[in-house]
């Protein structure tokens, strides 16, 4: 018989050997899978490391795909922490785009660096703004949260696409012929370009630096400041929060705020690391924001894991796209993102439970003799024990 | 402890033990749970037609044998018998069709549903497709009419007081016909005179052939209902004795091996009593279910006083403690913590200087995934540390200073909550409170649940508190332990303050009858 107990204590290793040893679990799944569909798993495998690091500016182009991914784990990590069930990284990335390529747009008179600032403060702003609203939802009229970022991605989706597709706005391009018969975004100024950090070959965006910052920025918050306490206590039990005096409302309304900012400030990063327009198709083929959960949910919340997690995805995604062919059609690279995470967040219980192995007892039908009576604990003042 | 306990004529003991066959018999249970033993063996008998009383402390493992008896848990070791031989309960619906029903702490009734309802739902041999109400309620009124339960049938669960929905639950064990009746400390909710006619149609069961297995850790309702007692102890059997030569102290030896008395403290002389710390005036409230569970309390506590609130459980105590805490609003009235008017915020009552202990230690009082030192700074983090950050060496200091001062046991500070026994919890609970320096002290139920050893130390602790100068409100359901502590007694009963005696004008049936709304 095989049974799951529950463990007096988790050791601490069996924090970090558990995910490591359910991804090699995911990798020989994922092997079945690719060998049941006919492809190599070996040569697949190869590939993807080749495509996501190996190859000539493979890792630097993973480098970009974890940038917006860290942002998004780590707006949706910090809220999810608290329990407030954020999914609305996709929208506010959006909206962060849109501020933050506007005010680039604006103020394309400043000196580089102050642009770059004014940049990144608009895209945090307008990602805090429209997470405010569901967060304001939920603090005052105990809204559902998940359904209400939900929605409003759709809704930040359109809006963006109306401002480039759909009206003559301030962030579509409209001076070539060209431009009005395909609608794209103003280019910003070549002022407006966050600086990358060049090692060698290797390429770091700007935006990953902060990202990295903010991760042990947001550990440190949760861990020893009194924000991350109260945080905590209401991650545990509202009930207990709002017993200790913990002012909730609050806590919800700022806790949204600062991960719909930390989802904006991804867009902006976009916009200025990488685009450089305001681009509605991209950033919604890309899908940051959904990919931001997963990676938050393998970082089990925790702000200096989305950094590996990050990285992670990061590679798959970017081997998903050398990988895609005739041959190999995109559900499989899905396919095989969903194994990782079904052995990752699976494989969570061995640390809480361990496996027993034993065999199945017989019923002793012999009498079981009585116990002693009266132990001599009881003393003498106790009336003898009587077993019948 | 006994004084003024309703007098119920001990039953003689007609079982005849020794010769027939056990109804029901665990024979060498053992049953582990991470980091303990709660059953070490346990043997344990009972006889067709006898009312066995399972005594022990809490923690004891009375609850987990039962469990074991009904199919919810699989002993690790032994083996359950029924009518002299083995049986594997697979589940709780095996031990049911064998007969085996138990009443748990918390009912397990759906409320919008009526009593007929309940008695059948779940039940496999009546499929829903005949279900008959009225049928069904007809049989059920009998079964209540047969053992003086008065109920009926066809009333929602959520119009009947507690009271009445342990009689729904131990008609639906009878409608379904349990040979063995399991009931789990059933006397808690109950009010003397309720406790009288629980006792009355249990052993008119018993007369009729069933077997009761009554589960207690309170000595005088044991000797009063019981033929035989089971005394268990630290997961072990100590013995089973017959009712009738045993007595309130040679039971208590054997269920925690040293004499006890509980602490109890004379009235805070009126010239020590000082000004008034808590005061209520024409307080309102509604319940959870937006029907008023309070009006027009007016209650004042001083310094050095302790008020104690009986009353049975559900008639506004817990929503009593809580407008006082801020968590619930006020519909009315006004209430003063400590000369400061209180608007009705939980973090404003806290500053104003009010500990409270609520009735729900764990999942309210106590975050049960933190530890012991995140716990203990519940109320004092904001003051802890330099700016934004939390000062983590200092709460550890703190922590294993709490632990050693108020003897919890645990491993450390950084022990999680809900890996500590109720006691340790509750000792937790007070540690943080009344380190706190708070002036006046809310108080419910503390004791509840506590084996005797805990509840001993906590009203020593409320004691001593109240005799260094904190005003205490308690609120208890344990009517001795009310007239044992306080120096003035409110009784509540449907959201009102029926009358505040002092000690000396409080004695046991005036109170009873209070708090049944029939005097006042």
């Amino acid at each position: 018989m095989i049974r799951f107990k529950a463990r007096e204590n988790v050791p601490r290793w069996l924090n970090y050997v558990v995910p490591l040893a359910s991804v090699a679990v995911a990798i020989v799944v994922a092997g079945i899978v690719l060998a049941a569909t006919s492809h190599n798993p070996f040569a697949t495998y190869k590939n993807i490391v080749q495509a996501s690091l190996t190859q000539p500016g493979a890792f630097s182009q993973t480098l970009v795909t974890m940038t917006p991914l860290m942002f998004t784990g780590l707006a949706a990590a910090v809220a999810f922490r608290m329990r407030l069930w954020n999914i609305g990284g996709e929208g506010q990335l959006y909206m962060g785009a849109v501020g933050a390529s506007g005010a680039g747009l604006y103020f394309h008179s400043l000196p580089a660096p102050l642009l770059i600032l004014v940049m990144m403060a608009a895209g945090v702003a307008a990602g805090t703004l429209w997470a405010s609203i569901p967060g304001a939802l939920r603090a005052f009229f105990n809204t559902n949260e998940i359904l209400t970022t939900l929605m409003l991605n759709y809704v930040a989706a359109n809006f963006m696409y109306y401002l480039i597709f759909d009206s003559n706005s301030y962030w579509r391009d409209l001076t070539s012929p060209s431009a009005r018969v395909f609608p794209q975004g103003k280019s910003l100024p070549a002022d407006a370009s966050w600086p990358a950090l060049q090692l060698g070959s290797v390429t770091i965006p700007f935006g990953l630096i902060i990202a990295i910052g903010l991760a042990v920025l947001l550990w440190g918050m949760i861990r020893a400041t009194r924000y991350g306490f109260e945080m905590r206590v209401l991650a545990d039990s509202p009930a207990v929060g709002k017993y200790a005096g913990i002012r909730t409302r609050r806590k919800i309304l700022s806790l949204m705020a600062i991960s719909g900012g930390i989802a904006g400030f991804a867009g902006a990063s976009q916009v200025g690391d990488f685009s450089h327009t305001l681009d509605p198709r991209g950033l919604e083929q890309a899908g940051y924001g959904y990919i931001g959960i997963v990676v938050a949910a393998l970082a089990r919340y925790n702000p200096v894991a989305v950094v590996v997690t990050s990285f992670f995805i990061g590679m798959l995604v970017n081997a998903g796209f050398a990988l895609q062919g005739p041959g190999f059609p995109i559900g499989l690279t899905g396919t095989m993102e969903g194994i990782l995470l079904f052995c990752v967040l699976g494989a969570e219980i061995f640390t809480r439970y361990r496996l027993v192995f034993r065999r199945q007892q017989a019923i002793s039908r012999t009498p079981v003799s009585p116990p002693s009576p009266a132990p001599a604990a009881v003393g003498p003042a106790a009336p003898p024990g009587e077993v019948s | 402890m006994m004084a003024g306990q309703p007098a119920v004529p001990t039953r003689g003991s007609p079982a005849p033990a020794g010769q027939a066959t056990p109804a029901v018999a665990a024979r060498g249970i053992t049953k582990r749970f991470p980091g303990v033993v709660a059953n070490d063996k346990v043997t344990f008998e009972v006889l067709p037609g006898e009312i066995h009383a399972l005594l022990g402390e809490n923690g004891a493992g009375k609850t987990t044998l039962c469990n074991v008896l009904t199919g919810l848990y699989r002993p690790d070791e032994g083996y359950v018998e029924m009518a002299g031989g083995p049986c594997r309960f697979r589940s709780p619906r095996d031990a049911h069709e064998a007969g085996i029903a138990m009443v748990h702490q918390h009912f397990r009734l759906v409320q919008p549903l009526t009593v007929a309802e309940n008695v059948v739902l779940g039940w496999s041999r009546r499929r829903a497709m005949w279900f008959s109400p009225r049928r069904v309620e007809r049989e059920v009124a009998a079964i209540a009419e047969k053992f003086g339960m008065h109920i009926d049938p066809a009333a929602k669960i959520w119009q009947l007081s507690v009271g009445e929905q342990q009689r729904v639950e131990i008609l639906k064990a009878l409608y379904r016909g349990a040979k063995i009746l399991i009931l789990d400390e059933p006397t808690t909710v109950l009010t003397p005179q309720e406790v009288q006619q629980l006792f009355t149609a249990l052993r008119d069961m018993a007369a009729d052939g069933t077997s009761v297995v009554f589960i207690s850790h309170k000595l005088p309702e044991v000797l009063a209902v019981s033929d035989r007692v089971t005394v268990l102890q630290k997961g072990k059997t100590i013995g089973t004795v017959r009712t009738a030569d045993a007595d309130a102290r040679s039971l208590a030896h054997m269920m925690v091996g040293r004499d006890i008395v509980l602490a109890r403290r004379e009235a805070t002389p009126a010239a020590r009593v000082g000004e008034v710390v808590l005061a209520l005036d024409g307080v309102g409230a509604m319940g959870d279910l937006g029907a008023p569970a309070l009006t027009g309390v007016s209650l004042q506590v001083r310094a050095g006083e302790i008020l104690g609130v009986a009353g049975v459980a559900g008639n506004g105590q817990r929503e009593l403690a809580e407008v006082i805490a801020g968590e619930r609003p006020r519909t009315a009235g006004t209430v003063t913590i400590a000369g400061r008017p209180q608007r009705g915020t939980p973090w404003e009552a806290i500053g104003a200087g009010l500990g409270y202990v609520p009735e729900e230690r764990l999942g309210v009082g106590i975050a049960p995934g933190m530890t012991i030192a995140d716990n203990l700074m519940l109320k004092s983090y904001r003051e802890n540390g330099h700016g934004p950050i939390l000062h983590t060496k200092q709460a550890m200091a703190t922590a294993a200073e709490a632990i050693e001062r108020f003897d919890i046991v645990a491993r450390g500070p950084k022990t999680i909550a809900h890996e500590l026994s109720g006691g340790n919890i509750q000792r937790l609970l007070l540690a943080r409170e009344l380190s706190g320096h708070p002036k006046v002290l809310i108080a419910a139920s503390p004791t509840r649940g506590l084996d005797v050893a805990a509840t001993d130390s906590v009203r020593r602790l409320l004691a001593a508190s109240a005799e260094s100068g904190l005003g205490i409100l308690l609120i208890s359901e344990d009517l001795d332990e009310i007239l044992d502590l306080s120096d003035r007694i409110a009784v509540m009963y449907r959201g009102q303050v029926v009358d505040v005696l002092g000690r000396d004008r409080a004695d046991r049936d005036r109170i009873g009858l209070m708090m049944a709304g029939v005097a006042s």
